[in-house]
Protein backbone atom coordinates (compact mmCIF):
# COMPACT_ATOMS: atom_id res chain seq x y z
CA UNK A 1 0.00 0.00 0.00
CA UNK A 2 2.84 2.14 0.78
CA UNK A 3 4.39 1.49 -2.13
CA UNK A 4 1.53 2.26 -4.25
CA UNK A 5 1.15 5.56 -2.57
CA UNK A 6 4.36 6.47 -3.39
CA UNK A 7 4.14 5.59 -7.33
CA UNK A 8 1.21 7.63 -7.26
CA UNK A 9 2.91 10.44 -5.19
CA UNK A 10 6.00 10.84 -7.22
CA UNK A 11 3.93 11.11 -10.55
CA UNK A 12 2.14 13.80 -9.18
CA UNK A 13 2.69 17.51 -10.54
CA UNK A 14 3.82 19.22 -7.95
CA UNK A 15 6.15 15.99 -6.93
CA UNK A 16 7.39 15.85 -10.64
CA UNK A 17 8.41 19.56 -10.91
CA UNK A 18 10.24 19.11 -7.28
CA UNK A 19 12.23 16.57 -8.69
CA UNK A 20 12.91 18.42 -11.68
CA UNK A 21 14.38 21.60 -9.90
CA UNK A 22 17.51 20.76 -8.12
CA UNK A 23 18.06 23.08 -6.16
CA UNK A 24 14.36 22.40 -3.89
CA UNK A 25 15.42 19.54 -2.00
CA UNK A 26 18.70 21.06 -0.70
CA UNK A 27 17.06 24.51 -0.06
CA UNK A 28 14.28 22.67 2.07
CA UNK A 29 16.69 20.61 3.97
CA UNK A 30 18.26 23.48 5.21
CA UNK A 31 15.26 25.33 6.13
CA UNK A 32 14.05 21.99 7.52
CA UNK A 33 17.05 21.86 9.76
CA UNK A 34 17.10 25.77 10.68
CA UNK A 35 13.40 25.16 12.37
CA UNK A 36 15.08 22.16 13.90
CA UNK A 37 17.66 23.95 15.70
CA UNK A 38 15.21 26.49 17.27
CA UNK A 39 13.34 23.68 18.44
CA UNK A 40 16.35 21.55 20.09
CA UNK A 41 17.80 24.28 22.04
CA UNK A 42 13.89 25.18 23.42
CA UNK A 43 13.71 21.87 24.43
CA UNK A 44 17.26 20.85 25.67
CA UNK A 45 16.80 24.30 27.74
CA UNK A 46 13.15 23.15 29.18
CA UNK A 47 13.86 19.19 29.65
CA UNK A 48 17.30 20.11 31.24
CA UNK A 49 15.36 22.60 33.49
CA UNK A 50 12.77 19.80 34.48
CA UNK A 51 15.23 17.56 35.22
CA UNK A 52 16.81 20.01 37.79
CA UNK A 53 20.44 20.44 35.62
CA UNK A 54 20.03 24.35 34.84
CA UNK A 55 18.37 27.66 35.39
CA UNK A 56 17.48 26.44 38.70
CA UNK A 57 16.15 29.89 40.02
CA UNK A 58 13.87 30.29 36.95
CA UNK A 59 10.40 29.41 37.63
CA UNK A 60 9.49 26.11 35.14
CA UNK A 61 6.07 27.88 34.32
CA UNK A 62 8.01 31.40 33.00
CA UNK A 63 10.59 28.85 30.90
CA UNK A 64 7.80 26.99 29.39
CA UNK A 65 5.67 30.44 28.23
CA UNK A 66 9.20 31.57 26.90
CA UNK A 67 10.34 27.99 25.07
CA UNK A 68 7.68 26.31 23.72
CA UNK A 69 6.43 28.65 21.12
CA UNK A 70 9.56 28.65 19.44
CA UNK A 71 8.76 24.75 19.39
CA UNK A 72 5.40 25.31 18.34
CA UNK A 73 5.76 27.36 15.46
CA UNK A 74 8.84 25.76 13.93
CA UNK A 75 7.12 22.66 14.07
CA UNK A 76 4.47 24.40 11.50
CA UNK A 77 7.70 25.32 9.10
CA UNK A 78 9.10 21.63 10.14
CA UNK A 79 5.26 20.57 9.32
CA UNK A 80 5.19 22.17 5.77
CA UNK A 81 9.09 21.72 4.44
CA UNK A 82 8.57 17.95 5.44
CA UNK A 83 5.77 17.48 3.33
CA UNK A 84 7.87 19.25 0.54
CA UNK A 85 10.49 16.46 0.85
CA UNK A 86 8.19 13.98 1.06
CA UNK A 87 6.66 14.68 -2.44
CA UNK A 88 8.83 15.53 -3.86
CA UNK A 89 10.84 11.99 -2.89
CA UNK A 90 8.07 9.73 -1.39
CA UNK A 91 10.14 5.95 -1.97
CA UNK A 92 13.01 7.64 -0.11
CA UNK A 93 10.80 8.49 3.18
CA UNK A 94 7.62 6.72 3.42
CA UNK A 95 9.14 3.15 3.51
CA UNK A 96 11.66 3.95 4.87
CA UNK A 97 12.04 2.37 8.76
CA UNK A 98 13.86 5.22 10.13
CA UNK A 99 11.51 7.76 9.08
CA UNK A 100 8.66 5.69 10.19
CA UNK A 101 10.62 5.75 13.66
CA UNK A 102 11.15 9.11 13.49
CA UNK A 103 7.20 10.40 12.65
CA UNK A 104 6.72 7.59 16.02
CA UNK A 105 8.79 9.52 18.08
CA UNK A 106 7.57 12.96 17.01
CA UNK A 107 3.68 11.85 17.76
CA UNK A 108 4.55 10.82 21.13
CA UNK A 109 6.77 13.80 21.82
CA UNK A 110 4.50 16.26 21.31
CA UNK A 111 1.63 14.60 23.06
CA UNK A 112 4.32 14.91 25.99
CA UNK A 113 4.88 18.57 25.70
CA UNK A 114 1.49 19.28 25.26
CA UNK A 115 1.11 17.86 28.86
CA UNK A 116 3.72 19.63 29.99
CA UNK A 117 2.25 22.77 29.03
CA UNK A 118 -1.17 21.98 29.91
CA UNK A 119 -0.17 21.16 33.60
CA UNK A 120 1.68 24.11 33.85
CA UNK A 121 -0.63 26.25 32.48
CA UNK A 122 -3.44 24.79 35.31
CA UNK A 123 -0.77 25.12 37.78
CA UNK A 124 2.24 27.52 37.82
CA UNK A 125 4.29 25.16 40.40
CA UNK A 126 2.82 21.66 38.65
CA UNK A 127 6.24 20.53 37.94
CA UNK A 128 7.87 22.22 40.69
CA UNK A 129 6.09 20.28 43.13
CA UNK A 130 6.31 16.66 41.30
CA UNK A 131 10.15 16.41 41.27
CA UNK A 132 10.34 12.61 40.03
CA UNK A 133 7.71 13.19 37.55
CA UNK A 134 9.47 16.41 36.41
CA UNK A 135 12.65 14.27 35.98
CA UNK A 136 11.28 11.13 34.27
CA UNK A 137 9.08 13.57 31.86
CA UNK A 138 12.13 15.75 30.95
CA UNK A 139 14.55 12.79 30.02
CA UNK A 140 11.65 10.78 27.90
CA UNK A 141 11.15 13.78 25.94
CA UNK A 142 14.74 14.80 25.53
CA UNK A 143 16.01 11.10 24.23
CA UNK A 144 12.79 11.19 21.61
CA UNK A 145 14.54 14.62 20.45
CA UNK A 146 17.80 13.66 20.54
CA UNK A 147 15.83 10.38 18.29
CA UNK A 148 13.90 12.04 16.50
CA UNK A 149 17.07 13.66 14.65
CA UNK A 150 19.17 10.84 14.22
CA UNK A 151 16.33 8.24 13.03
CA UNK A 152 16.11 11.99 10.97
CA UNK A 153 19.57 11.68 9.63
CA UNK A 154 19.64 8.01 9.36
CA UNK A 155 16.70 8.44 6.43
CA UNK A 156 19.66 8.94 4.37
CA UNK A 157 21.50 5.62 5.36
CA UNK A 158 18.74 2.87 5.46
CA UNK B 1 53.89 20.24 3.44
CA UNK B 2 51.14 21.30 0.94
CA UNK B 3 47.74 21.53 2.37
CA UNK B 4 47.12 18.67 -0.68
CA UNK B 5 49.98 16.56 0.76
CA UNK B 6 48.53 17.18 4.11
CA UNK B 7 44.98 16.01 3.18
CA UNK B 8 46.46 12.56 1.49
CA UNK B 9 48.25 12.26 4.59
CA UNK B 10 45.43 12.53 7.02
CA UNK B 11 42.94 10.62 4.62
CA UNK B 12 45.47 7.43 5.21
CA UNK B 13 45.15 7.48 8.56
CA UNK B 14 43.97 4.62 10.89
CA UNK B 15 41.49 6.47 12.43
CA UNK B 16 40.31 7.96 8.91
CA UNK B 17 40.31 5.01 7.05
CA UNK B 18 38.40 3.14 9.95
CA UNK B 19 35.48 6.19 9.28
CA UNK B 20 35.92 5.63 5.47
CA UNK B 21 35.56 1.48 5.75
CA UNK B 22 33.15 1.03 8.47
CA UNK B 23 29.06 1.02 7.45
CA UNK B 24 28.18 3.07 10.27
CA UNK B 25 31.18 4.92 12.09
CA UNK B 26 30.09 7.78 9.15
CA UNK B 27 26.23 8.25 9.66
CA UNK B 28 27.07 8.47 13.34
CA UNK B 29 29.71 10.83 13.88
CA UNK B 30 27.54 12.83 11.69
CA UNK B 31 24.30 12.67 13.70
CA UNK B 32 26.17 14.12 16.56
CA UNK B 33 28.04 16.57 13.80
CA UNK B 34 24.07 17.11 13.42
CA UNK B 35 22.95 17.45 16.72
CA UNK B 36 26.26 19.98 18.22
CA UNK B 37 25.16 22.11 15.48
CA UNK B 38 21.80 22.33 15.56
CA UNK B 39 22.30 23.71 19.10
CA UNK B 40 24.96 25.83 18.31
CA UNK B 41 22.68 27.80 15.63
CA UNK B 42 19.09 27.58 18.37
CA UNK B 43 21.23 29.12 20.70
CA UNK B 44 23.12 31.87 19.13
CA UNK B 45 20.46 32.64 17.08
CA UNK B 46 18.43 33.33 20.16
CA UNK B 47 21.36 36.18 21.55
CA UNK B 48 21.51 37.06 17.72
CA UNK B 49 17.48 37.76 17.45
CA UNK B 50 18.08 39.44 20.96
CA UNK B 51 20.82 42.00 20.18
CA UNK B 52 18.41 42.75 16.88
CA UNK B 53 15.27 43.24 19.36
CA UNK B 54 13.21 40.69 18.09
CA UNK B 55 13.22 38.75 20.83
CA UNK B 56 13.44 38.20 24.73
CA UNK B 57 12.71 42.12 24.72
CA UNK B 58 11.78 42.09 28.25
CA UNK B 59 15.49 40.40 29.27
CA UNK B 60 18.72 41.75 29.84
CA UNK B 61 21.25 41.66 27.11
CA UNK B 62 23.85 39.92 29.73
CA UNK B 63 21.18 37.87 31.25
CA UNK B 64 20.78 36.32 27.49
CA UNK B 65 24.07 36.14 26.77
CA UNK B 66 25.38 34.28 30.31
CA UNK B 67 21.91 31.62 29.91
CA UNK B 68 22.85 31.32 25.63
CA UNK B 69 26.72 31.47 24.92
CA UNK B 70 28.18 28.96 27.40
CA UNK B 71 25.97 26.28 25.25
CA UNK B 72 26.84 27.56 22.05
CA UNK B 73 31.06 27.09 22.85
CA UNK B 74 30.54 23.37 24.46
CA UNK B 75 28.38 22.57 21.34
CA UNK B 76 30.67 24.37 19.15
CA UNK B 77 33.42 22.14 20.17
CA UNK B 78 31.88 18.80 19.86
CA UNK B 79 30.89 19.66 16.05
CA UNK B 80 33.98 20.98 15.14
CA UNK B 81 35.84 17.61 16.84
CA UNK B 82 33.25 15.30 14.88
CA UNK B 83 33.87 18.14 11.61
CA UNK B 84 37.57 17.29 11.91
CA UNK B 85 36.73 13.38 11.88
CA UNK B 86 34.31 13.32 8.66
CA UNK B 87 36.69 15.47 7.32
CA UNK B 88 39.19 13.17 7.86
CA UNK B 89 37.78 9.83 6.35
CA UNK B 90 37.41 11.79 2.43
CA UNK B 91 40.15 14.90 3.05
CA UNK B 92 41.12 15.29 -0.22
CA UNK B 93 37.52 15.26 -1.87
CA UNK B 94 36.26 17.59 0.57
CA UNK B 95 39.21 20.23 -0.01
CA UNK B 96 38.30 20.46 -3.62
CA UNK B 97 34.57 20.92 -2.55
CA UNK B 98 33.23 24.69 -3.17
CA UNK B 99 30.42 24.22 -0.68
CA UNK B 100 32.78 22.74 1.65
CA UNK B 101 35.22 26.00 1.09
CA UNK B 102 32.03 27.84 0.94
CA UNK B 103 31.37 26.71 4.59
CA UNK B 104 34.82 27.14 6.43
CA UNK B 105 35.08 30.66 4.58
CA UNK B 106 31.82 31.86 6.46
CA UNK B 107 32.94 30.00 9.57
CA UNK B 108 36.37 31.92 10.10
CA UNK B 109 34.16 35.32 8.84
CA UNK B 110 32.01 34.31 11.82
CA UNK B 111 34.78 33.27 13.92
CA UNK B 112 35.85 37.09 12.91
CA UNK B 113 32.80 38.91 13.88
CA UNK B 114 32.54 36.80 17.31
CA UNK B 115 35.76 38.02 18.06
CA UNK B 116 35.08 42.06 17.31
CA UNK B 117 31.94 41.59 19.23
CA UNK B 118 33.91 40.10 22.35
CA UNK B 119 37.00 42.62 21.89
CA UNK B 120 35.18 45.67 21.35
CA UNK B 121 31.35 46.03 21.89
CA UNK B 122 30.13 43.51 24.20
CA UNK B 123 32.40 44.70 27.24
CA UNK B 124 30.56 48.33 27.44
CA UNK B 125 27.00 46.21 27.59
CA UNK B 126 26.20 47.22 31.06
CA UNK B 127 25.84 50.79 29.67
CA UNK B 128 22.96 49.14 27.12
CA UNK B 129 21.97 46.06 29.02
CA UNK B 130 18.11 47.02 29.07
CA UNK B 131 18.09 49.51 26.76
CA UNK B 132 15.85 49.50 23.96
CA UNK B 133 18.21 51.26 21.80
CA UNK B 134 20.79 48.88 21.36
CA UNK B 135 24.08 49.90 19.74
CA UNK B 136 24.20 49.66 15.81
CA UNK B 137 27.85 47.87 16.71
CA UNK B 138 26.38 44.79 18.54
CA UNK B 139 23.11 44.67 16.24
CA UNK B 140 25.25 44.85 13.07
CA UNK B 141 27.06 42.05 15.14
CA UNK B 142 23.98 39.85 15.33
CA UNK B 143 22.61 40.00 11.87
CA UNK B 144 25.88 39.48 10.92
CA UNK B 145 26.09 36.44 12.94
CA UNK B 146 22.38 35.08 12.31
CA UNK B 147 23.15 35.57 8.39
CA UNK B 148 26.63 33.67 8.92
CA UNK B 149 25.03 30.95 10.15
CA UNK B 150 22.06 30.23 7.92
CA UNK B 151 24.48 30.14 4.94
CA UNK B 152 27.01 27.66 7.20
CA UNK B 153 23.80 25.15 7.31
CA UNK B 154 22.91 25.96 3.74
CA UNK B 155 26.59 25.15 2.71
CA UNK B 156 26.77 22.01 5.24
CA UNK B 157 23.73 20.44 3.38
CA UNK B 158 24.60 21.14 0.14
CA UNK B 159 28.12 19.34 0.97
CA UNK B 160 25.92 16.32 0.77
CA UNK B 161 24.59 16.58 -2.35
CA UNK B 162 27.91 17.15 -4.65
CA UNK B 163 30.45 14.75 -2.95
Amino acid sequence: MIQALCDWLSNTHVSLAIQSALWVVPAVQTVHILCVSLVMYSVAMLDLRLMGFVSRRQPIARMVGRLLPWVWYSLIVLAATGVILIVGEPTRELPNAAFQAKMAMLGTVILITVVIQQQSKKNATYWETRHVGAKLIGLVSLLLWVGIVTAGRWIAYI
Amino acid sequence: MSIQHFCAWLESTHLATSIRVSTWLFPTIETIHVLAIVLVVGSIARFDLRLLNLAYRDRKVSEVYEEVVPWTWVCFSFAAIAGALLFSSHATTYYHNVPFRMKMLLLLLSGANTATFQRWTYPTVARWDFEARIPSAAKLAGGLSLVLWIFIVAFGRWIGFTT
